[in-house]
């Protein structure tokens, strides 16, 4: 319990600092999509999405990285997309070019479910 | 803690197995004791059960094997190619689940594995797995977990370890005059769901125990608890109650499943269900964390929480007796 707490904080305050990073490694992506502030992550920890729903605009890149210690699956329930087992610290990401909720699970651990909301 | 009475992981560590439906009191007919830390073993002998602490000076009575009794092993959850703090070293705790087994004054005649063999469903996970358990030198039953069939949809588990199988990796086979069903639930997950059986297994389920006596005792073996332990963590499975519907005739049916990383035991009418230890890590009581994900112990006390379960069939009596012994 305690060490999770610690975790959890020791990552709030690095979150600013991964963003800023992603960022700066992905120029073209920054500049293509430049009005975006939105976030585009997903955090998979302790059996759960984090946020469960996300709202990103046309055309954004959402990429979800796993924390667990055991592996995770992202499927869409209709299979638009679907990523290899992630082992802790792998990503997966996919790009949402249509408006619309995409209602996602883990394949593996289906109780863990999440949604993509694109407008 | 007092709260979690019903999921105590190891309550006493004694389980009675015994619902025959033929008149026969048996009250009392098991009663073992298994504690953490030192475990121990029971063995039946003409209905007595005698019960020896792990280590201790075998009684000579005990080599000797009774006519159709036997004894075989479950073990689960081996978790090859995990690294993480909860176990660094899961090769080693295998090794010490193979130590246990080779100990048992009662040599089982086959393991059963019931899943999560590998991590990562990796080959060097299977081969280091296979290369352990070689040292029992037994015959190993195996039905996949879901980290077992990351990747293919369980075509290299099946190619590795369910060869004759039918569908996704499922079969039967009969022992001693025990009938034993190895199930898959771990593929095809539904969304918001539980484990899932799926139609087509359900159908060669009802298929393959309908001819059989209602005296056969039945072993049904499978990955996810096939009874509801726990839903908010997925620990049970969606269509289990249809399965199970095919087993109400049968005097005696032990289910035996792993997953959730921890002993627990419901006996329910006919049916007796149990879960086995792991041998990597284990895993929280339900509800006792905010995940059911690996749970980090001290060192000195991590193989108090990992074990097997050896499984005693007395024909005479057409019971199963469960015992879970931790490594240490
Ligand atoms: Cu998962």
């Amino acid at each position: 319990m305690m060490r999770r707490k610690l975790f959890f904080r020791s990552l709030a305050a690095a979150l600013p600092f991964a963003l800023a990073a992603v960022l700066i490694m992905h120029p073209t992506r920054a500049r293509s999509e430049d009005a975006k502030s939105a976030p585009t992550e997903v955090r998979v920890d302790n059996f759960t999405f984090g946020p469960d729903t996300l709202t990103v605009p046309v055309n954004s890149t959402v990429t979800w990285t796993n924390k667990d210690d055991v592996p995770h699956v992202i499927a869409s329930n209709d299979g638009v997309f679907k990523s290899k087992a992630l082992d802790t610290d792998d990503k997966y990401s996919y790009t949402f070019s249509k408006a619309g909720t995409y209602s996602y699970y883990c394949s593996i651990h289906p109780k863990m479910v999440g949604k993509i909301v694109v407008q | 803690m007092s709260k979690k009475k019903l999921f105590d992981p190891n309550p006493s560590g004694f389980i009675e197995h015994d619902h025959n439906n033929d008149g026969i009191d048996r009250r009392g007919f098991l009663k073992c004791m298994a504690w953490a830390g030192t475990g121990a073993l029971c063995v039946i002998q003409g209905g007595v059960l005698k019960s020896y602490a792990l280590g201790s000076q075998m009684g000579s009575g005990m080599k000797s094997h009774k006519r159709g009794e036997f004894s075989f092993v479950q073990i689960s959850d081996s978790h090859m190619g995990f690294n993480k703090p909860a176990n660094p070293d899961v090769i080693a705790t295998l090794k010490a689940a193979v130590d246990k087994i080779n100990a048992l004054p009662e040599q089982p005649e086959f393991l059963l594995h019931t899943g999560d063999i590998s991590h990562l469903s990796k080959p060097e996970e299977f081969d280091n797995v296979d290369q352990i358990l070689k040292a029992t030198n037994k015959e190993i039953l195996f039905v996949p977990g879901e980290h077992d069939v990351l990747n293919d949809e369980g075509a290299m588990f099946r190619e590795r370890y369910a060869k004759n199988s039918k569908g996704q990796g499922w079969y039967s086979f009969d022992k001693n005059g025990v009938h034993f069903v190895g199930l898959v639930n771990v593929m095809n997950l539904k969304a918001g769901g539980l484990g899932t059986l799926g139609p087509e297994q359900l159908e060669w389920l009802e298929g393959d125990v309908k001819h059989l006596k209602h005296s056969t005792p039945i072993v049904v073996f499978a990955h996810i608890p096939l009874w509801t332990v726990y839903p908010q963590w997925g620990w049970g499975t969606d269509d289990s109650a249809q399965a199970l519907s095919y087993l109400k005739k049968f005097g005696s049916v032990t289910v035996l499943n792993g997953h959730i990383h921890q002993t627990m035991q419901k006996v329910e009418g006919n049916v007796t269900f149990h879960t086995a230890f792991s041998t990597a890590f284990p895993q929280p009581a339900p509800g006792a964390a905010e995940g059911p994900g690996p749970m980090k112990v001290p060192a000195e006390q991590l193989r108090s929480v990992l074990g097997i379960t050896d499984v005693n069939y007395v024909q005479r009596r057409h019971a199963l007796a469960l015992v879970d012994s931790s490594l240490g």
